[in-house]
């Protein structure tokens, strides 16, 4: 252990270093770099380190608190997992990309101000965009572009509203914040975005299931639970949270349900837990902030092993289309028992890691007399089993047997999802490990009789319905489809719309650009008189106006880029 | 050769399929029985009554698919309608 050097910065400077380091010992160091960062964390005291002073503000770039540390911790898990899953692949692209992403999460995550925050939030943007242009296809490039501006959009929201958060309180500490001001709503909508909040939820749907199978498995964990230790850095009880929370977790079942393409509909699932985190902080009490974090953690580790199994299909079988698989289990039986270990961890199924995690959740609900809420949140858990418990595996590796025979996942593949789907079941029989890492001190029994009852009811019931429905054909059956979502709106209607738009503008552009150059003498004569030293543009304009102008215009910018691209 | 060892599984066989729905059927009515012999602590109304939470998964789960069917009349298009 360093005494003061943050884990971050091991893993971004070794990650640079991976593409220099020749094969064989290139899968080696991939493997032992986040282990080492891994290391630097676990062993490092609290407190606040590396403190710059930048202009008049003070920055803390290394944090250290119970609640920074577990989002630390399991970030790191994930990174050391993601990398040893894509170790066949002798692409460099993944261990780069990979490690740095995860090292940028891990720095916004230890970041102790809004500056440094903001710095790593958009390296998080820039370095995963990678994970899916690796898969280097037309409609990988265009999904890639899509994701870049969305996330970077959301880094200069967040930037303008640290600006204004600074001109009016004078810091750029990272605590507790309100929705009062102008600059905390930004800072808010900021995290929304990356959060995937209702309609702003799609850029998700959009961009993982376009990346690598190894690509999508470390999207999956980094971004939004980012996104969701800023929230509960930053929003912890905002109320407004708890609706916003609720809503996520049930709209994207519906479309989860009909969704062809297995990975999206994980990506769907990915939505409906980051509500049930969202509702948690939302709520703010010691025992939902627990339940966030611990959600967090344990969401980590099923949804990436849900990943990996559909990575490994999507390697093995050439496709991830529900309509296109089944019968997999005969191919690849390692692949399907991990992957409904991850079903039925996602599901909450008591002795595996979501029921010790969700439960407190419900929990913490049920202690508000929340009761719309509530009947939202168990309506959710039943959903979920419903499409990621049973759905993923059934279509994938049972339903009528598509024909398809290949070979087993490769070892690498195999090995990561050994150890997940270990870890996945190790949290669920021994939830004390994971209480005695969160945030505030855990008095909670999450196996208590009328616990494990009533959730076996839920699940076995919805279950059964799954059943019923298959038997008497009621089920939507897999199709070859595209269903419209909010990105509809910026795919199909606004260019619909804008570009007619931009035509003319275009044109229009030509003929007053002949017409300046015919006229540029007295155009000259004009400027000066607007900009010269004793003209009314030269003069001092309020900063706050201007960062807001400049938002302004970026946003524009961006916003008519992501139409026309 | 492998192939065809693999096309006779024990999934395969329509009577092993009806034995797993007859062991769901039995979960779900041990389940419902085992709603009398707990103490239940709640904290809403709702989970006092008899088999509350079986009733809930069941129902929501039917409507969840009937409501997501009407969904897709609206909202399916073609795989390739955004190329």
């Amino acid at each position: 252990m360093i005494d003061g050097l943050n884990p971050a910065l091991i893993l971004i400077v070794g990650a640079l270093l991976v593409p220099l380091i020749p094969q064989p010992s290139r899968r080696v160091y991939v493997v032992l770099l986040p282990l080492v960062s891994m290391l630097q964390l676990i062993l490092h005291p609290s407190g606040t380190f590396g403190e710059i002073s930048f202009f008049n503000m003070t920055l803390q770039t290394f944090r250290l608190d119970g609640l920074s540390f577990v989002f630390g911790l399991i970030f790191h898990i994930a990174a050391v997992l993601g990398v040893i899953y894509a170790i066949h692949d002798d692409d460099p692209i993944h261990p780069t990309a990979g490690l740095l992403y995860a090292g940028a999460a891990i720095g916004a995550a230890l970041a102790g101000d809004l500056v440094t925050l903001f710095v790593y939030w958009e390296l998080t943007a820039v370095s995963s965009v990678f994970l899916i242009w690796a898969r280097r296809t037309e409609s990988a490039f265009k999904a890639g572009m899509r994701y870049l501006i969305v996330q970077v959009g959301s880094g200069v929201v967040l930037l303008a509203g640290v600006i204004i958060l600074f001109s009016e309180t004078g810091s750029v500490a990272f605590n507790e914040m309100n929705l009062d001001s102008i600059g905390g709503k930004l800072i808010f909508l900021a995290f929304g975005i990356k959060c995937a909040f209702p309609f702003l939820h799609n850029w998700l749907q959009d961009a993982y299931p376009e990346a690598t199978a190894s690509g999508t498995v470390l999207l999956s964990a980094f971004t939004t639970k980012l996104a969701v230790y800023a929230l509960a850095r930053g929003y912890a009880g905002t109320e407004i949270l708890i609706w916003i929370g609720a809503i996520m977790t049930a709209f994207p079942i519906f479309f989860a349900v009909i969704e062809n393409d297995l990975r999206r509909v994980l990506a769907y699932s990915l939505n409906n837990q980051l509500g049930f985190m969202v509702v948690a902080i939302g709520i703010g009490t010691p025992l939902a902030l627990n339940g966030a974090a611990a959600h967090a953690f344990c969401h980590i580790l099923y949804k990436a092993l849900l990943f990996m199994s559909m990575g490994a299909v999507l390697l093995r079988a050439g496709t991830c289309k529900g309509s296109e698989l089944g019968g997999l289990y005969k191919s690849m039986p390692f692949t399907t028992v991990c992957c409904i270990i991850g079903a039925a961890s996602i599901s909450a199924f008591p002795l595996f890691s979501g029921f010790v995690s969700k439960s407190m959740i419900v929990s913490a609900v049920a202690y508000e007399h929340l009761t719309l809420i509530w009947l939202m949140l168990i309506f959710a858990s039943a959903g979920v089993f419903h499409h990621s418990g049973i759905k993923i595996p059934y279509f994938a590796f049972f339903a009528h047997d598509s024909g398809i025979r290949c070979e087993e996942a490769p070892l690498s593949m195999r090995v990561a999802m050994g150890i997940t789907a270990a870890l996945c079941i190790g949290i669920g029989v021994f939830p004390g490990a994971l209480y005695a890492i969160m945030p505030y001190p855990v008095d909670y029994v999450p196996y208590t009789v009328a616990h494990v009852i009533t959730q076996l009811q839920l699940l076995m019931y919805s279950a059964l319905a799954f059943t019923v429905m298959m038997l008497w054909k009621i089920y939507p059956p897999e199709l070859k489809s595209t269903n419209l979502d909010t990105d509809w709106f910026y795919r199909a209607a606004a260019p619909a719309i804008i570009k007619p738009i931009s035509a003319q503008v275009a044109r229009l552009t030509i003929s007053t650009q002949q017409l300046i150059a015919g006229t540029a003498t007295i155009g000259l004569a004009a400027f000066h008189h607007l900009l010269g030293p004793q003209a009314k543009l030269s003069r001092a304009v309020d900063s706050n106006a201007m960062v807001a102008l400049v938002t302004l215009t970026l946003s524009i910018f961006l916003l008519l880029y992501l139409v026309l691209s | 050769m492998k192939d065809k060892k693999a096309e006779n599984t024990w999934f395969d066989k329509p009577a092993n399929v009806k034995k797993i729905i007859i062991a769901l059927c039995i979960i779900c009515g041990l389940l419902m029985i085992a709603d009398f012999f707990y103490d239940k602590h709640a904290h809403f109304a709702a989970e006092e009554w008899f088999g509350f939470y079986a009733f809930y998964g069941f129902i929501m789960c039917v409507l969840l698919v009937l409501a997501a069917k009407v969904m897709r009349v609206v909202l399916m298009r073609d795989e390739d309608y955004y190329d």
